[in-house]
């Protein structure tokens, strides 16, 4: 790792950012909008404030994993990733700078959807930072998988295709719709190994509770584990050498 | 500059005396099935400009790229520099640009040159003197993607000279640019090739192929013969290099 070259592929990635000004407006305002209208759906607050913690979970990961993943296969597609292979370019400075970029990103983006969560009636017992660590784990984890799945995709048609495939299954069975006890085995099974189901069994927690127990632990640990896997994975499908 | 390597080799058996530059011993490469490359062997002497020539398809590209490193081969060897191709001591020593100008579109012709300067390691002012040298600095603010073909291909390149490179490979520097800056780019290359650069430069414009010291004709995966232009012209008894590569083609396919 070298710390000047990852530094410089995340200001890169964010003045390539900074030029495409409607997608940042996209990125950072959305969340909040979905919870505003999240709100307004259900018309109660004490429902909004039992599901917005989840959801600020997943609107991050969500959004990161989409940007993620066609910013990686854009590289990929314009040969500036071959370009960079053939510099002295470590695979895991490349991948480091993108999750620190996005990572700023997220954190904006989280912290504004927090706020107008806050303001909208959500009512927390945990603390508010405890919530905000998830939810960045949440985006973290969203890039370093879109950077993992971005190598499966050949066109950018092909990389849209993979949130229904490998998000929205995770939001299915997270808990959030019917609790994870009360599922078919199979389903409870497959929920099991599913990072997205720790995530909101810790942001619940936050909801319900003002102390730090197991589950929140566990939530941020899944998190941050399958995120730091998902980037050496990721970097295990750069490859110098193409046939 | 010095001038202490000779630009201009008159015989390829004169300079395969020294160490080469590139040396590619039996190098095959087959992809999906397809034998690309063919048992080529080859040796590109160092402080020269090699012309590829031939016609689209023959492997002009998967060659340059097996050079570079970024090819997976089938056997045979690739060395360069004196190192096998692809190796880590070779990427601060080989620059590379892609026929397709690899940069990005969204960031300025400055700030992609300035953000590969950091991946190459490459010294203060050295930003400068690359956009300098390919003509562009009245252009630096300005986004790549609004630029014309042949200045998104001379950022490109200009990425491909940074950190004083030992070897460079490019991909059809010069396709879509006008005759000035053509001749402008070649000067370019004889002279860093006269300060002991090794340059290999695709092409299939055969007027550009006389500033060439050495020339590779390539056809169908094969080296189809190779020589310096006048030597070219003379073996097959023609006056112009169009004319010489059209006598070749035939002599080899009867």
């Amino acid at each position: 790792m070298n710390g000047r070259r990852t530094v410089a592929t995340a200001g890169r990635v964010l003045t390539q950012l900074r030029h495409d000004p409607r997608t940042v407006a996209l990125m950072v305002v959305v969340p909040s909008v979905l919870m505003t209208m999240l709100r307004y759906v259900f018309d109660s607050k004490p429902f909004f404030s039992h599901v917005a913690p989840a959801l600020l979970g997943f609107f991050p990961f969500l959004l990161m994993f989409l940007v993620t993943v066609i910013t990686t296969l854009r590289e990929r597609s314009s040969g500036t990733l071959e370009r960079l292979l053939t510099t002295p370019m470590g695979r895991l400075d490349l991948l480091a700078g993108y999750a620190l970029a996005f990572s700023a990103v997220a954190v904006v983006q989280v912290a504004l959807a927090v706020t107008v969560s806050t303001w909208l009636g959500m009512n927390l017992a945990g603390s508010l930072w405890s919530l905000l660590l998830v939810a960045l784990l949440d985006a973290l984890f969203g890039v370093a998988l879109g950077l993992f799945a971005s190598a499966f995709a050949r066109t950018e048609f092909q990389a849209v295709q993979f949130m229904p495939v490998i998000v929205l299954p995770q939001l299915l069975v997270c808990g959030l719709f019917v609790p994870r006890d009360r599922m078919a085995d199979w389903l409870r099974y497959f929920s099991d190994a599913m990072p997205l189901s720790y995530a909101v069994e810790a942001l619940q927690h936050v909801t319900n509770s003002a102390s730090i127990d197991v589950h929140y632990v566990r939530g941020a640990l899944v998190l941050a584990g399958t995120a730091i896997v998902s980037l050496v994975l990721a970097a295990a499908t750069l490859k110098r050498t193409t046939a | 500059m010095s001038d202490s390597t000779s630009g201009s080799t008159t015989t390829s058996t004169a300079s395969s005396t020294a160490s080469p530059a590139i040396r590619c011993a039996a190098l095959r490469v087959v992809r999906g099935g397809n034998p690309v490359l063919h048992d080529i062997d080859l040796d590109v002497p160092a402080g020269t400009v090699t012309g590829l020539l031939g016609p689209s398809g023959c492997g002009k590209t998967t060659l340059m790229r097996a050079i570079v490193g970024s090819q997976r081969i089938s056997s045979g060897a690739v060395t360069v520099l004196g190192e096998p191709a692809g190796s880590p001591a070779l990427r601060r020593q080989v620059g590379y640009a892609t026929q397709q100008a690899s940069v990005y579109d969204d960031l300025t012709v400055e700030q992609n040159v300035r953000y590969f300067a950091v991946a190459v390691d490459a010294p203060a002012g050295d930003v400068e003197r690359v956009l300098q040298a390919v003509d562009l600095g009245a252009f630096s603010g300005r986004l790549a993607g609004r630029l014309s073909g042949g200045q998104r291909s001379r950022v490109s390149l200009a990425v491909a000279m940074l950190g004083r490179p030992r070897l460079l490979i490019l991909d059809e520097p010069t396709v879509g640019l006008d005759p000035v800056l053509r001749e402008d780019l070649w000067s370019l290359f004889a002279r860093l090739a006269a300060a002991g650069l090794t340059l290999v430069v695709s092409s299939h414009v055969m007027d550009e192929a006389e500033r060439c010291d050495e020339l590779l004709l390539m056809r169908d995966g094969r080296v189809l013969t190779r020589g310096t232009p006048a030597g070219l012209k003379e073996r097959t008894g023609t006056t112009s290099m169009d004319a010489a590569f059209l006598r070749l083609i035939q002599e080899a396919a009867a």
